[in-house]
């Protein structure tokens, strides 16, 4: 029965956000079944929009990470598209100044450079809100704008590029420095990096006993302190995994798919991973499912701009309408009544104070 | 301000009787306030008394028994109708919005307010009225700069300018000092012999009882159990009615061997409560082995706080807590090392994680040792499961099913899963146990009552904190009283004096 209602709300709200996203076509005067049949065409229809989808799942993968590991310690954490930028700048920095080490020494010191610094962002607004009270929404949604302007500062500064004119950007990569493709695709090695990040925090979570201390930090900060388990160190660390994995989808970006540092770390990535992570209801290896299905989406954005003269933004409304229907659906759980457990529960004795 | 003369009315409740679920929280129980009497309603906590101000306030229905008003059998469905026929009720905690001014409070509270308010008439007809206010307080001034004392004395405006004839309160002094409380109280007592009021005060404080009331009805465990006028009752006979004879002790569970070297030590314990202000001013105690220690006191004097600075909930801000002379904090590895075991009050919001499933919850002490974790860092958990099975058939847990989330366990099922885990996790040297059985049914009381002396019996510290001394005095080996913060009194069961005991309670320290 449980299993049934985690899969059929988030479906629900789904379809229900979808229906909403048809009428939005329709009122510009577009068949929504249309609309529909591109977006399924442009992000699962052949084998090249596959590749397209899962070049954009693999950042997804790790980004929706950032949100779901720090909620299992009972945070909610919306930091993720600071905590990428940070990761990229982390990557692109060390990366240029290692090119003179052999490429693989490189990259894994760039990979290790970018979780450190997305870690140690979504780690900083975990520490304020436990310590200090700082909410880590408000903090994390301050610190993304505060990323971004870190990054303008670097490639306008120090790393720019004097060749870049109009959208400046770090130097470039070398071609042997960047991640490699999957022979004859446009697919590259950063999907691994985000298929093994599930797979890990999912072993984490579900089966180590640090997932498990975690799991009730989160649920109850009152039980965990009654255990002796030391809540501050638990909720930090699960928010540096988080950052870590989300600097990691920095980067991917950055050694994989543009070569340098640019604006286009700032593509919205972070935000997605957190429509994922909800959508997912926080579980890593639901999030492998559910960021195949956004990374179609978002590859279908250029389509949609082609074939039905839709503004850029559509793929943006159509994932806002997305996540408020998810949201909404949380408070569904329990509450429908064909899901109730057959069996009638024990009533609790109350008693007079 | 007409209707400060029609006079209150005379309300008379017969034989009210109310049940929830499986307890018995009222029988039988009658009262009668006079027109212009001050009342007092003694009793513990669980005795009944919100229970008996509810059902004459409309927020519950009496099973059976009947409400009269001037003589007139009354139903009250409603909080809204028992405003209507001038009934009106003063609170423990406020309920004035602290962002708003007084004369705000004041006029948003009456009844059919127009949709668009005149504050400018409001305010007038408000400030006519405040005119003749026995005290005086700034319409203007907003109540979260109010202390304390005023914003109880704001409450009690409230009903007044709302034409409550008659006021019950529900220990309204409770967070009032002592100098504010007589100034409050004194008021309520002026304008009863004025007879423009009568009034109902709930209270554990017997000074206040002495001093401003006329009549007095005792409840226990949901029955009446006396009365009279004040003038003809003194402090230690009330005491006696209130808290009953000691009963005699149940020595079914087990032998008691006599208490060891002690174990626990608290010493110049301090913390501060939520509100930022030090409620604990030097706890100083020693459990011994095999020896249960009960702390006695009304809720509200720090027994709370002091479990939680025991639990790791609340930080300390001086003092010590050692077990066997040794420091103890509440980590992992001290509270292993000293076989530390704490039941706190309220199990399901201070003890578990309610999503989580009974054996996981079970397992909260020991999932970081073997059995249960493997090569240093892996979750066993079918080790688990068997941990959730064996100890769901040991403590007859219900439903037994250890999938299921804690959550939607019974309170007494709750309890149970905690008292389990808790016992469990490997040899116990002390517990501390806070209300463990409040709110349970007489089945789950008795279970976890012969639990705690089995404990006791195979050696065990342990700290009891109980708001019902009948529990203390049937249970404990030593009853300590805490009150303003501070151990105030030290006895035996067998030489306890109930009187005595309930006089050191409400802060009678001669």
């Amino acid at each position: 029965m449980k299993r049934g209602e985690a899969i059929l709300v988030p479906l629900g709200a789904m379809i229900a956000g979808l229906l909403v996203f048809g009428l939005f076509c329709a009122a510009l005067g577009l068949n929504p079944l249309a609309v529909y049949a591109s977006i399924y065409k442009a992000g699962f229809g052949s084998w090249y929009s596959w590749q397209n989808t899962l070049v954009r799942a693999s950042p997804l993968l790790l980004c929706g990470l950032c949100t779901a590991i720090p909620a299992r310690a009972g945070m909610i954490v919306i930091g993720n598209e600071g905590a990428v930028v940070a990761g990229g700048l982390g990557a692109a920095t060390v990366g240029l100044a290692t090119l003179s080490l052999p490429p693989v020494l490189s990259l894994t010191i760039m990979a290790l450079s970018a979780m450190v610094c997305g870690g140690i962002w979504i780690a900083f607004g975990a520490a304020l809100q436990h310590y200090r009270g700082v909410s880590a929404v408000i903090s994390g949604l301050l610190l993304n704008y505060l990323a971004v302007a870190l990054m303008n500062q670097l490639i306008e500064g120090p790393l720019r590029d004097p060749s870049s004119f109009n959208s400046p950007a770090s130097y470039p990569l070398t071609p042997d420095h960047r991640l490699a493709y999957f022979a004859g695709t446009h697919i590259h090695h950063g999907l691994i990096f985000g298929a093994v990040a599930c797979v890990l925090a999912w072993f984490l979570i579900d089966r180590t006993t640090f997932g498990f201390a975690m799991k009730i930090a989160g649920g109850n900060v009152r039980a965990a302190r009654l255990a002796g388990l030391p809540v501050g160190r638990l909720v930090v660390i699960a928010g540096f995994l988080g950052g870590a994995c989300a600097g990691l989808a920095g980067m991917i970006e950055v050694a994989a798919v543009h070569g340098r540092a640019n604006e286009s770390l700032n593509a919205g990535y972070g935000y997605s991973g957190i429509l994922v992570a909800f959508l997912a209801r926080q579980n890593p290896l639901v999030i492998v499912l559910v960021s195949l299905l956004t990374g179609g989406l978002l590859a279908s954005g250029g389509v949609l701009q082609r074939e039905h003269d839709l503004p850029d933004a559509t793929i943006a409304v159509l994932q806002g309408i997305l996540f408020l229907f998810i949201l909404l659906s949380d408070t569904l759980y329990g509450r429908l009544p064909f899901f109730r457990s057959r069996t009638p529960e024990p009533k609790p004795h109350a008693i007079a104070a | 301000m007409n209707a400060l003369k029609t006079p209150p009315p005379h309300l008379e409740a017969c034989g009210i009787s109310k049940r929830f679920g499986s307890v018995q929280a009222l029988e039988d129980v009658s009262i009668n306030v006079q027109p212009g009497s001050f009342q007092a309603l003694l009793g513990e906590n669980g005795a009944g008394k919100s229970t008996i101000v509810k059902c004459l306030m409309g927020f519950y229905h009496a099973d059976s028994g009947e409400i009269r008003i001037n003589g007139t059998p009354t139903r009250i469905a409603s909080p809204q109708a028992a405003r209507r026929l001038g009934l009106g009720m003063v609170f423990q905690h406020f309920t004035l919005i602290p962002s708003m001014t007084v004369a705000e409070n004041l006029i948003l509270a009456r009844p059919n307010l127009p949709f668009v308010i005149d504050w400018k008439s409001e305010t007038r007809q408000l400030a006519d009225f405040l005119k003749q206010a026995p005290f005086q307080v700034d319409p203007h001034s907003r109540v979260s700069t109010l202390s304390a004392g005023q914003k109880q004395k704001v409450e009690i405006l409230k009903e007044l300018y709302l034409e409550t004839r008659l006021l019950i309160l529900d220990e309204p002094t409770s967070v009032l000092t002592r100098d504010e409380a007589d100034e409050v109280l004194g008021f309520i007592h002026r304008l009863v012999k004025k007879g423009e009021l009568s009034a109902l005060l709930i209270t554990h404080k017997f000074r206040e009882v002495m001093a401003y009331c006329d009549e007095v009805t005792v409840l226990r465990r949901g029955r009446f159990v006396g009365g009279g006028k004040t003038a003809s009752l003194d402090v230690s006979g009330m005491a006696e009615m209130m808290m009953g004879e000691a009963r005699v002790r149940n020595e079914a569970v087990g032998t008691r061997s006599p208490a060891g070297r002690s174990v626990l030590r608290i010493e110049g314990l301090r913390a501060r409560g939520d509100n930022g202000l030090e409620v604990l001013h030097g706890i100083d105690l020693t459990v011994r082995a095999g020896e249960i220690v009960g702390i006695a006191g009304v809720s509200g004097n720090g027994q709370r706080e002091l479990v939680e600075v025991i639990a790791g909930q609340r930080g300390a801000t001086g003092g010590r807590i050692s077990v066997n002379d040794e420091d103890h904090r509440p980590t992992r590895a001290m509270l292993r090392n000293h076989k530390f075991c704490t039941l706190p009050e309220e199990p399901l919001k201070n003890a578990a994680v309610a999503r989580m499933t009974v054996a996981e919850n079970m397992a909260f002490g020991v999932f970081d040792q073997p059995p249960f974790q493997r090569a240093g860092f892996l979750l066993d958990r079918k080790a688990i499961a068997r941990l959730g099975r064996d100890l769901i058939a040991k403590f007859s847990v219900h439903p037994p099913s250890p999938d299921a989330p804690i959550g939607e366990l019974s309170g007494g099922n709750v309890q149970r899963a905690i008292l389990a885990r808790e016992l469990s996790s490997g040899q116990v040297s002390v517990l501390v146990a806070a209300n463990p059985v409040f709110g349970l049914d007489f089945k789950a009381v008795d279970f976890i009552h012969e639990r705690l002396l089995q404990t006791r019996n195979q050696g065990v510290a342990v700290l009891l904190l109980s708001e019902d001394l009948d529990e203390l005095l049937e249970l404990a080996d030593r009853v300590l009283v805490m009150s303003g913060g501070m151990i105030v009194h030290e006895t035996t069961p067998e030489k306890a004096d109930p009187a005595a005991i309930g006089r050191q309670m409400a802060g009678h320290h001669s």
